[in-house]
Formats: C-alpha cells, sequence, structure tokens
C-alpha cells in the first residue's frame, strides 16, 4: 500500500466532496515532523456512504477532521459542491461548515456536561438564528423524536443522566439540527457494547435516508462497516491502501493489509477459528515512515521493489483500486 | 480436574441513595483448573462487579456481598484483607481493561513490573529486574531493556496491555481475571494480545475468567461460557454447546447484533430492542421479558430458575429455544 494515486477518482457530476493530494503534518518540537495524511485523494458521490478503515494512528481522524479544515491542511485540494475549502476566507468556510457536521468518538465527553439536551440542540439553531423560539422548540423535539428519544423525558436532563448509546443519540440529533448535506462520522460506535452498537448504525442509516445525506465513516473494525457502507477505503500510516466497494473488498481483498484486517476479526463461532498468521507487530512511527511502500515493514510480500518504489492506486478489477506492488489476485 | 474456584450463591448489593442495587444475584459458577471461561453481557449486567466480587476487590461500607467462594481449598469469605491479599500475583491476578489508567503513570515500567516480584516472590532488585526483562520477552515487547525505562505514557494501546498482563503473569498466578482486555484496542491489535493470552495460558498452566461484552471473542478463547443479564446467569455451557445450540433468547439476540464481515451489504442489523431493567427496582418475572420476541404473559409474572437439560447446558427461562427442556 500505502500509495498514492488519483486512480479511483470518478469524474461524474453527482460527486459531493472531493479531496485532492491532502496533506496533513503535525510540528512536534525539536524539528520533528508527525505525517499523519501524506497525498490522501479520494470523492465521496450524493447519498454515499464511504468508509475510511485503518488502525489507530493511520491518519483516519486527521483526514476527517482535515476536511473540515480543523485544522487547514498543509496541502492539497478539498472541495464540497464546487468550492475550495481550503481557499475559503474565515467567515465563509464558518458558515460552509453548517452544511458539513461531525459525530465524535466518545460521545459523553462530546457533549457539554453543564447544558441540558434542549440546550444542546438549540445552540446551533441560535448561532445561525434560524427560526423563532417556537419553530426551534418544535425543531428539536422532531430532531428528538426522530433519533428515538422521548422529548418529554429528555428535554431538561444533562449528558451525565445518560448512557453512551443515548448520548450518541443525542449527538446525532445535535448534528442534524442545522440540515447538513455531510455527516462525517469518527467511530461513532466504538465506544458502545455491542448491542447498541446496532442499534446506533440502523439509525444512522434511517438518518441518512430521511435527511438525504452523504456520509464519510470513519472506523478501525470492518465488520462494523460492512452493513453502512457504499464504498470502503483502507488507510496505513497516512496513505491509501485500497479502495473498493464493500462485496468486492470483503470476498477478494486485494492488498495484503486489507486480508490482515479481514483476518483480525473474532469470529463468533468456536468452529470456524481462523488459522492464518496475524499480522505482527505495531505501525511504524508516522515521524520516520519507511521508504517506498509504507506497510513493507509489516506485508508478508514484501520485495526490494517495495523499498525502493512506492506503489500507486490502479484499477484491478472493475472499481477496486490497490496501491501495491504484489496484489493479491 | 480439580476446581481451582467455587463461587456459591453470590450476591452483591450495594446501598444508593435510591434502595439497594443488586448488582449481581445469585451466581453459582466453578472455575476448572486449566480452563477458561467466558463471562459474557452487556455494560450494566453485573460481570464486572461479579469478577471482583469473586476476587475481594469490592470494598467499602456501602457494598453488601453474601455468599461463598472458595479459592484453592480456602473459602476467601472468611479470610481478612490482608489474607486474600496474599492471594494475589501468585494465587489470582487481574488484567483491566483500561490499560493507562491501570497503570501508575508516574513510575517507569521496570519499577511496576518488579514491585510484584520483590514483595510476593522476594527477589532481589537485580534478580527483579533480570526477571522483569524476560516476563517483557514472554508478552512479545521488543528491545525489552530499553521499555523497563520507560513511561507507560510514552507506549500505545496494545503495548500498554502487554505491560499490564506481564504485570499480572509476574508471580505465575494460577488463575487470570481478564476483564475486557482487548476493548479498548484495535481490531488487529485485540487479535494479537487475545493469541499471546492463549500461548501464556498453554505456558504456564493457568486458569482464565474472561469478562466481554463480545461473543465473537468468547468463541475462540474459551472452554465454557456464561452469559449474564441484570446481575444473573441466565445461559451457561460448553462454549462448542452454546454456540451449536442456545437455548436463552438473550444470548441468540446478542450473537445476531454482532455486526459480521459477511453481512449483507446494506441490510439492516439485527438489535435488541431497549434496555437493561432498572437494577433497583427490576420487578417480578424474567428479567429480559420486555426485550424478549417469543415472550409469553408467564414470563411478566413468574420469575425462571435456572435449569439445566440433559447435557448439562443451564438456561434461565420459561419457553426456551429448541423446544421444551
Amino acid at each position: 500500500m500505502a500509495g498514492s494515486g488519483t486512480a479511483h477518482m470518478r469524474n461524474t457530476t453527482d460527486v459531493v466532496l472531493s479531496v485532492r493530494d491532502l496533506v496533513v503534518e503535525f510540528r512536534v518540537g525539536q524539528g520533528r515532523v508527525v505525517k499523519a495524511v501524506s497525498g490522501v485523494s479520494f470523492d465521496v458521490c450524493k447519498g454515499e456512504t464511504l468508509a475510511i478503515v485503518g488502525e489507530s494512528g493511520c491518519g483516519k481522524t486527521t483526514l476527517g477532521k482535515a476536511v473540515l479544515q480543523l485544522p487547514p491542511p498543509k496541502s492539497g485540494e478539498v472541495v464540497f459542491e464546487g468550492t475550495d475549502l481550503t481557499q475559503l476566507p474565515k467567515e465563509n468556510l464558518r458558515s460552509a461548515r453548517t452544511s458539513m457536521q461531525m459525530i465524535f468518538q466518545d460521545p459523553i465527553s462530546s457533549l457539554d456536561p453543564r447544558m441540558t439536551v434542549s440546550r444542546l440542540i438549540e445552540e446551533p439553531l441560535e448561532i445561525w438564528d434560524r427560526g423563532n423560539q417556537q419553530e426551534r422548540a418544535e425543531r428539536i423535539n422532531t430532531l428528538l423524536n426522530n433519533v428515538g428519544l422521548e422529548p418529554e423525558l429528555v428535554l431538561s436532563r444533562r449528558s451525565y443522566e445518560f448512557s453512551g448509546g443515548q448520548c450518541q443519540r443525542i449527538s446525532i440529533a445535535r448534528a442534524l439540527a442545522l440540515d447538513p448535506r455531510m455527516l462525517i462520522c469518527d467511530e461513532p460506535v466504538s465506544a458502545l457494547d455491542v448491542s447498541i452498537q446496532a442499534q446506533i448504525l440502523n439509525l444512522l442509516q434511517d438518518m441518512k435516508d430521511r435527511y438525504g445525506l452523504t456520509m464519510i465513516f470513519i472506523s478501525h473494525d470492518l465488520a462494523v462497516v460492512k452493513a453502512v457502507s457504499n464504498r470502503v477505503m483502507v488507510m496505513y500510516l497516512g496513505k491509501v491502501c485500497e479502495v473498493a466497494p464493500p462485496d468486492v473488498l470483503y470476498a477478494k481483498p486485494a492488498h495484503h493489509y486489507t486480508k490482515a484486517l479481514l483476518d483480525s476479526v473474532p469470529i463468533p463461532d468456536p468452529t470456524r477459528q481462523a488459522t492464518v498468521a496475524l499480522l505482527q507487530g505495531e505501525p511504524p512511527s508516522p515521524m520516520n515512515p519507511p521508504s517506498g511502500c509504507r506497510f513493507r515493514t509489516r506485508c508478508p510480500a514484501a520485495s526490494a521493489l517495495c523499498v525502493e518504489q512506492e506503489p500507486q492506486l490502479r484499477e484491478v478489477a472493475p472499481g477496486q483500486f490497490v496501491a501495491c506492488h504484489h496484489p493479491i489476485l | 480436574m480439580t476446581t481451582i474456584m467455587s463461587i456459591r450463591d453470590l450476591n452483591v448489593s450495594f446501598d444508593t441513595p435510591r434502595g439497594m442495587l443488586e448488582a449481581v444475584r445469585g451466581v453459582d459458577l466453578e472455575i476448572e483448573a486449566g480452563t477458561s471461561i467466558g463471562i459474557v453481557g452487556e455494560s450494566g449486567s453485573g460481570k464486572t462487579v461479579m469478577s471482583r466480587a469473586a476476587m475481594g476487590l469490592l470494598q467499602g461500607r456501602n457494598v453488601r456481598r453474601t455468599g461463598t467462594v472458595v479459592y484453592d481449598g480456602q473459602e476467601l469469605t472468611a479470610m481478612t484483607r490482608e489474607q486474600v491479599r496474599n492471594t494475589f500475583g501468585t494465587g489470582m491476578a487481574m488484567i483491566f481493561q483500561d490499560p493507562m489508567t491501570a497503570l501508575n503513570p508516574v513510575r517507569r515500567i521496570g519499577s511496576q513490573l518488579s514491585e510484584g516480584l520483590r514483595v510476593r516472590l522476594g527477589l532481589s532488585k537485580k534478580a527483579a529486574s533480570a526477571r522483569s526483562k524476560e516476563l517483557l520477552d514472554l508478552v512479545h515487547i521488543p528491545d525489552a531493556q530499553a521499555m523497563l525505562h520507560k513511561f507507560p505514557y510514552q507506549l500505545s494501546g496494545g503495548m500498554r496491555q502487554r505491560v499490564m498482563i506481564a504485570i499480572a503473569i509476574a508471580c505465575k498466578p494460577k488463575l487470570l481475571f481478564a476483564d475486557e482486555p482487548t476493548t479498548a484496542l484495535d481490531v488487529t491489535v485485540q487479535a494479537q494480545i487475545l493469541q499471546l493470552l492463549r500461548e501464556l495460558r498453554q505456558e504456564l498452566d493457568m486458569s482464565m475468567v474472561l469478562v466481554t461484552h463480545d461473543l465473537g471473542v468468547v468463541a475462540g478463547n474459551t472452554d465454557s461460557v456464561a452469559v449474564m443479564y441484570a446481575g444473573e446467569v441466565v445461559e451457561y455451557a460448553t462454549t462448542k454447546k452454546l454456540f451449536a445450540g442456545m437455548r436463552m433468547p438473550y444470548t441468540e439476540a446478542l450473537l445476531q447484533s454482532i455486526p459480521k464481515v459477511d453481512h449483507p451489504s446494506g441490510k439492516r442489523l439485527s438489535v435488541i430492542a431497549g434496555r437493561l431493567p432498572d437494577p433497583i427496582d427490576r420487578g417480578a418475572g424474567c428479567s429480559f421479558a420486555p426485550r424478549c420476541q417469543y415472550v409469553q404473559a408467564k414470563c411478566h409474572t413468574e420469575h425462571p430458575p435456572l435449569e439445566a437439560d440433559p447435557d448439562g447446558h443451564l438456561f434461565r427461562c420459561w419457553f426456551p429455544i429448541g423446544g421444551a427442556k
């Protein structure tokens, strides 16, 4: 993997978000630089859900935030509905952000514990001056009903009185308050119990249909994104490994890293335990990534070519793009 | 087979301003030497409280614990705190869920590792340090010598969990409690840690209680499984039997709600509607009745007992899956 390239970019009119050669780096003192995202390109079409999958530290969260210019990337372009967000003046960017909302991983700490649920959801409406007081109250009720909460029971309560799953529902209602067209979900279910995960995943799917949303869904777990995504992008150490529709990716992963991720998912059946070799070790430091293909230090198929040359994304099957010199075919 | 721990009618409740909160209700468990048992349930099902109470870790004036816990022939419930503490490390040990908060942030890894070795095994400073390095090798930490001088914040989550495991197994315990050891970790690291625990169990001939909310984790890592719901064991069987035929509707629903890689894309996931009953007022009848898809009138009024079918599969249900008892 771990390559660059734009072969997977589509040239249709219904592309809502198009990200090209995005680079995000953080200076961490003593002249050291963390290369969090290194030349990533992708696009998302209207009504589509793009899943971004990878291990901790692969840059998936940074990438999600960089789309919203939090913080602005070092280079590259982020074109949302025809406007390049990286070029926008601050004030225009602020209003552009109302149509892209984010849901964070930890539902409890992402809600202000001193605010009641009704304040939490009203705040964005008030800031952007949407409707009068009565219209706002109606809007809050509708939103809470839509995410499966009883308005009368929750409006005057605060976040600490709710379970993780309920807090995530409140976060979703808040994110939807301004009628966004795009929702970026950063590990929205990884802090939740399995039984609650399914409820939230189904809810996100319902909200997507009801509000006509386009979604980016960030997760470390391939099993979680299977049910909700239309396209999956696997990342490793700030680069793209593979992009494909889920049915293709799960049935025939072409990148060795994708296969390793799939093999790591626990199988709830004692008679079908995986016997494959696990991925050893941990990703190298993003301050000093390996030359050539960034996955080569852990890859079972690495060769001399992988040290010298960075693989570029190329199409190996219809809709399936992989950045690997020795793909599994 | 010898029994290493036997739990009889364990009840734990907490005195809260709203009333008594019954966290664990009448749990019976036998843990055989050299085996691994999984405790599965949602948040709030009582699985963590149960395992901590079994180790005698719950203290405080608002805790009521009744029942007996016999470890290696000694009754823990009758022992003083000091005596219970003496079984830690060499007898029982625990791995906690969050490796960051369980490690001391201001002490080096080496010093945290050698503490148990010096106190429990009476090793000299030098011997403890040498043994610490061996332990880090055993849990596959690269460059163990350098690791001894690091602080927890310098390590990734997976590395921290390996250090926690090294500390837990330092004095060769006979029984290891692992409370959600992989929940805070990535799937790839989770697979590595589970493999490490399997290896260590073999090498040290250790029994393990694996507490988790994920039936997927249980499948490849345990010999038997106890499913907990609302403080009670609702199903118990060998892992093979359980996955071959679940009797309790709750276990079935839990299994169906796991996102799977072979799930058809775009299809809705099945869910368990609703949530756990209020632990202070669970009402009469089966605790799972309000969420159960097979519920009948009797379930709301009468509490089902834990019953066994002929091959020792226990379940707590009036109308079990697969027909009559």
